[in-house]
């Protein structure tokens, strides 16, 4: 019951910090604002420089996850990066257990990517004519468990810059290789799935997809005590 | 280390060198002499992985100690590392020119370097970017261990899942195989066991010399201090 009550406390305080993000986003509506104008400036520079040329279905498919990732890498640092600019790093520490305060900036990037995600795949599809999804279910389980990978890594790896002194250009650096084995695999799903491929095809991609999720996130929450309380 | 191992170091591998390059292997289809790289670049590539996981090993012991040593032991490890990658990245690379067609071809084990290089690379800027010596050696413990969990995926899954061009893809690979096994002959596998015996304690001997290094400076500075 003791266990029960921990675990309890540790949820609250994560839907707190989730909450409290949430609000400030809602408030002022910086992170989605600039992001989707990020978006737009990249689909319009990858929508130029291909005028005129054939773009294959499988290069579609990785086009689309360079969008992926450098819009998640422009805006899910914010997360921990404000709380230091700001200087309420302390206050968190004092109020809330440090897994709290990951699951609830966890969540909230989440939340936050998803719904990016939703409007550049949108987006994609209405201007990039060689993007056909043919397996519909293929390319929902990709985007689904690729989005949460990608928002577990960074995540964890923002929490570890926003001590750092050179914070934006650090960010891609690091969570490059530590997220490269999922772009790997969402890359080749997706490239499945715009050729039509069967789910048995995709299996071998969504068990590394599944596995890297499952691997991630653990190590994140095991590790991320030494951070926050650094 | 003292002298004699020193010394004994640099003839056994002075020796493995030379039997290497002049003994006689047997046919082996599309490679010939050019199967002799194994020698020297396989136990390159094992030493950068080493290295790496002794980076991650002593960011562990920081992480449970909170002593500077062992943070200092980690960087040693991975500088060293990143050195014997980037000789097995060329060695590989100037190999897969003759035997490929061309520096690179992004086959899974070539990426897979190229990975370690990167993580290398972010693990070094990271360092310098942390200015708090505590905070450098906990902020970098805890990226080598997220790195390292990472690298299963590519040494092991990826290679398995996508095909390639390093030798015996297709036909069971001479060392990284599924089964477990090694696949060579008897004389070539003596001669490989000797390389990477010799290539193992040169890397222990650069070990404790770049640690030492560090720790007597590491000691220095906080003296004037």
């Amino acid at each position: 019951m003791k266990q029960l009550g921990a675990i309890l406390g540790e949820m609250s305080g994560a839907v707190a910090i989730f909450s409290k993000d949430l609000y400030s986003e809602l408030r002022t509506r910086y992170a989605l604002n600039s992001l989707i104008m990020f978006v737009v400036v990249t689909l319009a520079i990858i929508l130029f420089s291909t005028a005129g040329e054939t773009v294959t279905p499988s290069l579609s498919a990785g086009i689309l996850w360079i969008i992926v990732f450098f819009a998640a890498m422009s805006g899910l640092s914010r997360s921990f990066v404000s709380e230091e600019e700001r200087g309420t790093t302390m206050t968190l520490q004092l109020w809330v257990e440090p897994s709290s305060v990951l699951i609830g900036k966890l969540l909230f990037n989440s939340l936050l990517i998803y719904v990016l995600n939703a409007m550049i795949i949108l987006a994609y599809m209405l201007t990039m004519p060689a993007f056909v999804v043919k397996s519909p279910l293929i390319f929902l389980i990709t985007v689904l468990m690729g989005t949460f990978g990608l928002s577990t890594a960074s995540t964890f790896i923002a929490a570890i810059i926003s001590k750092a002194n050179s914070k934006g250009t650090l960010y891609p650096v690091l969570s490059f290789p530590i997220l490269l084995p999922l772009l790997m695999s969402v890359i080749d799903a997706t490239r499945l799935s715009v050729e039509g491929a069967t789910f048995g095809e995709a299996a071998g991609d969504f068990k590394i997809l599944l596995s890297y999720c499952v691997v991630v996130t653990t190590v994140s929450i095991i590790l991320f005590d030494f951070v926050w309380r650094d | 280390m003292k002298n004699w191992m020193k010394i004994a170091i640099g003839l056994w591998i002075a020796a493995v060198l030379a039997v290497g390059i002049s003994m006689p292997i047997g046919y082996i289809p599309g490679l010939g002499a050019k199967a002799r790289i194994i020698y020297f670049h396989v136990p390159m590539s094992w030493l950068a992985v080493l290295a790496f996981f002794m980076s991650m090993w002593y960011g562990i012991m920081y992480l449970r100690k909170k002593d500077m040593k062992h943070d200092i032991k980690s960087a040693s490890a991975a500088e060293l590392g990143f050195a014997f990658s980037i000789l097995a990245t060329l060695t590989g690379s100037i190999w897969a020119r003759f035997s490929w067609g061309s520096f690179w071809n992004w086959d899974p084990r070539e990426t897979s370097i190229f990975v370690l290089l990167l993580i290398y690379g972010a693990y070094f800027s990271l360092r310098s970017a942390l200015e708090v010596e505590e905070r450098r050696a906990t902020l970098s413990a805890v990226y080598s261990i997220v790195a390292f969990v990472t690298v299963p995926f590519f040494v092991f899954i990826m290679p398995r899942m996508m095909t390639g061009l390093h030798p015996g893809e297709g036909s069971p690979a001479p060392i990284l195989n599924a089964n477990g096994k090694m696949y060579m002959e008897a004389s070539m596998r003596y001669v490989f066991y000797a390389s990477l015996i010799g290539f193992t304690f040169l890397y222990i001997w650069l070990f404790n010399l770049r640690s030492r290094i560090g720790l007597l400076s590491y000691n220095n500075h906080t003296e004037i201090d």
